[in-house]
């Protein structure tokens, strides 16, 4: 309690620090924009619930995106997150205790060098895997937990501070290729920490077969010099609302993977309807560990888990999620109920004329 | 606990392609599909309308309606994630603002 006050100071400091460097993003390119590329706010707000062992987790959030286009080549972008968990006390005492959470999820400049190449400088998502870069949004994602192998081979934090080339290769009616290549400098900055690393990614994707096949590669670069690699498959089965994902990956210590199937019931109704707003959500996921490591992010012990969720789409991009996860684990098995709304939003970040 | 583990995947499994064994009870014509409020997988009204599926729609439902003043910024924010082409990028910035 002696450091609430301090703490919650620094917190406050941090969050008017991004507020004026999202403000300052949006000003620098006001007399850059016009016609359709208006600065954006985007993002996602919402109330969620996590139940385990009996103890019931409330966790208020709030995710923003600001995309700012300056000139006909520049695009930064940014992502924040602020999120405050309330959370039983425990040890037979009432009451809940609370923890804020406030950060720049990525901060990042997008530079078109040509039609085959954009290079993205700053603080940005690491290229491994598709979990992280394009499902992790509060408003994509299906469950309320990332999948168990999330932090192999996204080198800890998730993100990454230097360079990255990426783009697409060729793109035509049977197949498309795209890649990302990243470096990234070792930072202990809080809002901007990263390790020394490379590595990247390069996707197939066969139209006709809705059919997504890639690879990733990350190889960390300080301490422990260590490999990761990973592999892809997406696919949306023609004349259905199916959605089938999976990923595999693999580290020095552990492995694992994950599939996730999700079905719109729109295609049994209209999708407007009641019933069309419904998507059940299955998921798969196991992970294997082959040597102790305790700085991987993975369960100590091999665990198994399925998560059934159903989520329902309301009106004005609002989505109600639910799911239920049974975990196997030789350190004992355990049931985790979640609930959540999530509330998305776009707008300019100005008002027109 | 590894009998439970099998059941529970295998009950998931089951029920998760039982949609690819299901006939389709209704259809949306293309011509009704509003661009962006378009389910998953009705047929493609035009390229844009293609690229939209084919990109934006694998990891996300289309947002409801947003203003035409942010489409570009839309689009320049799509072609880093999903890797757009040049080609699939004006394909995508014509169909929303046809």
């Amino acid at each position: 309690m002696l450091n609430f006050a301090p703490r919650r100071l620094l917190l406050a400091k941090r969050a008017t620090g991004i507020m004026l460097a999202f403000s300052m993003l949006s000003i620098a390119t006001a007399q850059h924009s016009m016609g359709q590329n208006v600065p954006l706010i985007s993002g996602g707000a919402g109330f969620e619930t996590n139940t385990s062992g009996g103890n019931t987790t409330y966790i208020p959030v709030i995710s923003p995106l600001l995309a700012a286009p300056l000139g006909n080549h520049v695009l930064v972008e940014s992502r924040a997150i602020v999120l405050d968990s309330f959370f039983p006390r425990g040890g037979g005492q009432p009451g809940y205790s609370s923890d804020l959470f406030l950060g720049l999820t990525y901060l990042e400049a997008n530079i078109t060098a040509s039609k085959h190449l954009t290079f993205v400088a700053g603080d940005f998502l690491t290229p491994f895997g598709t979990y992280n870069e394009r499902l992790s949004p509060i408003w994509i994602s299906n469950f309320e937990d990332a999948p168990l192998i999330l932090s192999i081979g996204t080198m800890g934090s998730g993100s990454g501070v230097g360079g990255q080339l990426r783009g697409s290769v060729f793109s035509t009616q049977h197949v498309s290729f795209d890649y990302a290549a990243y470096f990234s400098a070792a930072s202990t900055n809080e809002q901007f920490s990263a390790e020394r690393a490379s590595g990247g990614r390069g996707s197939f994707y066969f139209p006709t077969a809705r059919l997504e096949v890639g690879a990733s590669y990350g190889r960390l670069l300080q301490g422990t010099q260590q490999t990761f690699s990973g592999v892809h498959v997406w696919w949306e089965p023609e004349n259905t609302s199916l959605r089938l994902r999976s990923e595999y990956a693999h580290g020095p210590h552990s492995s694992g993977y994950w599939i996730e199937a999700d079905y719109r019931l729109s295609r049994f109704n209209n999708g407007e309807s009641f019933v069309g707003r419904f998507e059940p959500v299955f998921r798969m996921q196991q992970t294997f560990r082959t040597g102790p490591d305790q700085s991987d992010g993975l369960p100590s012990a091999p665990t198994e888990q399925a998560d059934f969720g159903l989520d329902y789409r309301l009106q004005h991009e609002v989505r109600l999620n639910s799911s239920y996860s049974r975990e196997f684990s030789p350190t004992g098995n355990r049931n985790i109920w979640q609930t959540g709304i999530v509330y998305r939003f776009l707008f300019p970040a100005w008002r027109g004329k | 606990m590894r009998r439970n583990w099998i059941l529970i995947t295998s009950f998931g499994f089951v029920v998760a392609i039982l949609p690819l064994m299901a006939q389709p009870f209704a259809s949306t014509p293309a011509s009704q599909v509003e661009p962006l409020k378009s389910t998953k997988h009705p047929a493609p009204s035009s390229e844009g309308d293609r690229v939209f599926q084919q990109n934006c729609s694998r990891c996300h439902d289309a947002p409801q309606s947003f203003s035409p003043r942010i489409s570009g910024t839309v689009i320049r924010h799509m072609r880093v994630r999903a890797s757009l082409s040049e080609h699939d990028e004006k394909a995508l910035l014509k169909f929303l603002n046809p």
